[in-house]
């Protein structure tokens, strides 16, 4: 995909520090605590996903990165400069959740606010303005108002504005919820290339399988809390569900495959193990034919992005 | 400059909204039904001959009268516009991509406040620069101390803005439309209680209506306003409803200042520290 973007002469924060670094970040309503304590690091050039339930704790969590929401206790940094700090947000693009714009201005110039608002160029501001308006699909509609656009329409134009000022951090508020599948695969192809630019995206995303497609790492949270952070490639592959169909099978044969998974559970002739890796399978195999039992299948099943989020966060942090 | 582009933007949407269009135009409306009225007046005082001062107290009397609707406009036109400006883009959302830019709180309130000052003024200038131009053109006559009244009058359109800035940032634009209005509203009835107490010689009713004054000195300005631009007859008199007979003095005009400041200040304050 043509993807060309131009030069902004502005000073580049130093490559060095991690695009996002938040220690203990909390943040009470009175009595309520939205946000218990958040700590994570997110680097330069990786796309990382944010996940948990309604409720926990996500939204008021980009709210306080983006200096939107001042937080009760702990600090972090966004490419280098503290939180509320506004030179940090030079260089951070943002969709909000709801793309509320100025729905009187026309596409053009709603991004050609932004990008004063960004200080950019006006030589620049004018091309770049071009360039995105192409890139997101929205050119034959740039003199149009906001107001007459549908949800999408909306979604891609915050999107554009969001990549206005070449960021090297890019924070996307469920950038995909109002987008038909040709809008997603939009959104797909800005964050690989994105990637490519070595510009780091955070996704705070509920379409679990845009982040499987997408992310690098991924942080479950609930509660306002980081349960876990993982690289999704390791997350997804160091988990392998099997399905054993198999008689006799006897308390000595199931003891026996405790070396191999921890998780055994048996259901008539059918066993369920979750391995941590594939090449266990051939041991599993042979013992079990060692064992004399006689094996009708042995079947892995990748577990889903959705099957961890389930496992890691449970099913009673919705609200 | 972030507050110029904030600036830039909040007129241009009075402007793209209408606001600004439709209050000219009616303003077109009220100085074309003034200046018949203007000039129905000055025919009849033409034929029937009255004496030069005469002729001036009518001229002047007529002035003030336009210069009163004027004001009360002027001050209808700062609240309703600019009552929602704060309140409603935080309650729409629309707020969040303007505050996540690299830009400071503080811009974004003082561009919006700029942007509406220029509207209203602008409002104000055509409203008041039409009255005076018609008594003008139609009768010759020019009050005495038009630009510091007019002035005045410029600096209590702004007063309120920035009393509507400061509900602004902290409640919802129906409670802040209300506060305002109220707040006005005190001030105005403080104003005529002052007037009469003056006129009839009672010290209480003037200490209410001094009280209203530091509650929101808007009528406090407008009669200052009045006082300037009156004609020394009616001055000495004090008999006339546009006229003050109880002048707020220079100090109430400073204190309006500070009022305004603070008020502006603090909604500052309050919209840089709350949770967006």
């Amino acid at each position: 995909m043509a993807f060309t973007l131009c030069c902004l002469n502005n000073t580049m924060s130093d490559p060095i520090v991690p695009a996002i670094e938040v220690n203990g970040l909390r943040k009470t309503f009175g009595e309520k605590v939205a946000v218990a304590n958040l700590t994570l690091t997110v680097q330069r050039g990786e796309v990382f996903g944010f996940l948990g339930p309604n409720g926990a704790g996500k939204t008021t969590a980009v709210k306080m990165l983006l200096g939107l929401i001042r937080s009760t206790a702990g600090e972090g940094r966004l490419l280098g400069s503290p939180l509320g700090d506004p030179h940090g947000r030079l260089r951070v693009g943002f969709l909000p959740e709801h793309f509320r714009f100025h729905d009187w201005l026309t596409a053009r110039e709603f991004l050609s606010l932004h990008a004063d608002l960004y200080r950019m160029p006006r030589p620049i501001t004018q091309q770049r303005v071009s360039e995105l308006l192409e890139l997101v699909g929205l050119s034959q509609h740039a003199s149009q108002k906001l107001r007459q656009f549908s949800k999408g329409m909306l979604q891609r134009i915050g999107l554009a504005q969001a990549l206005l000022n070449e960021p090297e951090l890019v924070i996307l508020d469920e950038p995909t919820s109002g987008l038909d599948p040709v809008g997603r695969r939009l959104v797909r192809d800005i964050i690989r290339e994105l990637r490519q630019r070595g510009t780091a995206v955070f996704l705070n995303s509920h379409l679990l399988s845009e982040v499987e497609i997408t992310c690098d790492r991924v942080a479950f949270i609930k509660f306002g809390e980081v349960l876990q952070v993982s690289p999704l490639q390791s997350l997804i592959e160091g988990e392998l569900a099997v399905e054993v169909r198999a008689r006799p099978l006897t308390p000595q044969v199931l003891a026996g495959l405790a070396r191999w998974s921890n998780t055994v559970r048996q259901d008539g002739e059918h066993l369920h193990l979750t391995l941590t890796q594939e090449a266990d399978l051939p041991a599993i195999n042979r013992y079990l034919v060692e064992q004399g039992v006689e094996v009708f299948a042995l079947q892995p099943q990748r577990l889903s992005l959705e099957d961890l989020f389930i496992q890691i966060v449970g099913t009673d942090g919705g609200l | 400059m972030s507050m110029l582009v904030i600036a830039r933007l909040t007129f241009r949407e009075a402007s793209r909204r209408w606001i600004l269009w439709v209050a000219l135009l009616l303003g077109v409306l009220f100085l074309a039904v003034y200046g018949i009225g203007v000039n129905e007046i000055h025919k009849d005082l033409a034929r029937s001959g009255p004496g030069m001062v005469q002729r001036s107290e009518m001229y002047n009397f007529m002035f003030m009268a336009g210069l009163y609707a004027v004001n009360f406009l002027a001050m209808i036109m700062a609240v309703l516009s600019s009552v929602d400006t704060l309140s409603g883009e935080i309650a729409s959302g629309t707020i969040h991509t303007l505050v996540s830019k690299p830009l400071r709180r503080w811009e974004i309130v003082m561009g919006k406040w700029l942007g509406f000052a220029a509207m209203l003024l602008l409002y104000l200038g055509f409203m008041a620069g039409g009255v005076l131009g018609l008594v003008y053109a139609i009768s010759g006559y020019v009050a005495p101390n038009v630009l510091t009244g007019l002035a005045l009058m410029g600096f209590n359109v702004l007063l309120l803005l920035c009393v509507s800035f400061l509900g602004g940032a902290s409640l919802s634009t129906l409670a802040n439309g209300v506060l305002v209005f109220g707040l006005y509203g005190v001030a105005f009835i403080g104003g005529w209680i002052e007037q009469f107490g003056a006129m009839m010689g009672n010290q209480t009713a003037i200490n209410i209506g001094v009280l209203c004054s530091l509650i929101l000195p808007s009528e406090a300005l407008w009669k200052r306003a009045a006082y300037e631009m009156q004609s020394p007859l009616v001055a000495a008199l004090g008999v006339s409803p546009f006229s003050s007979s109880s002048v707020p003095s220079p100090l109430m005009v400073a204190y309006a200042a500070l009022y305004a400041t603070l008020a502006l200040g603090f909604a500052i304050r309050h919209f840089s520290r709350r949770d967006l």
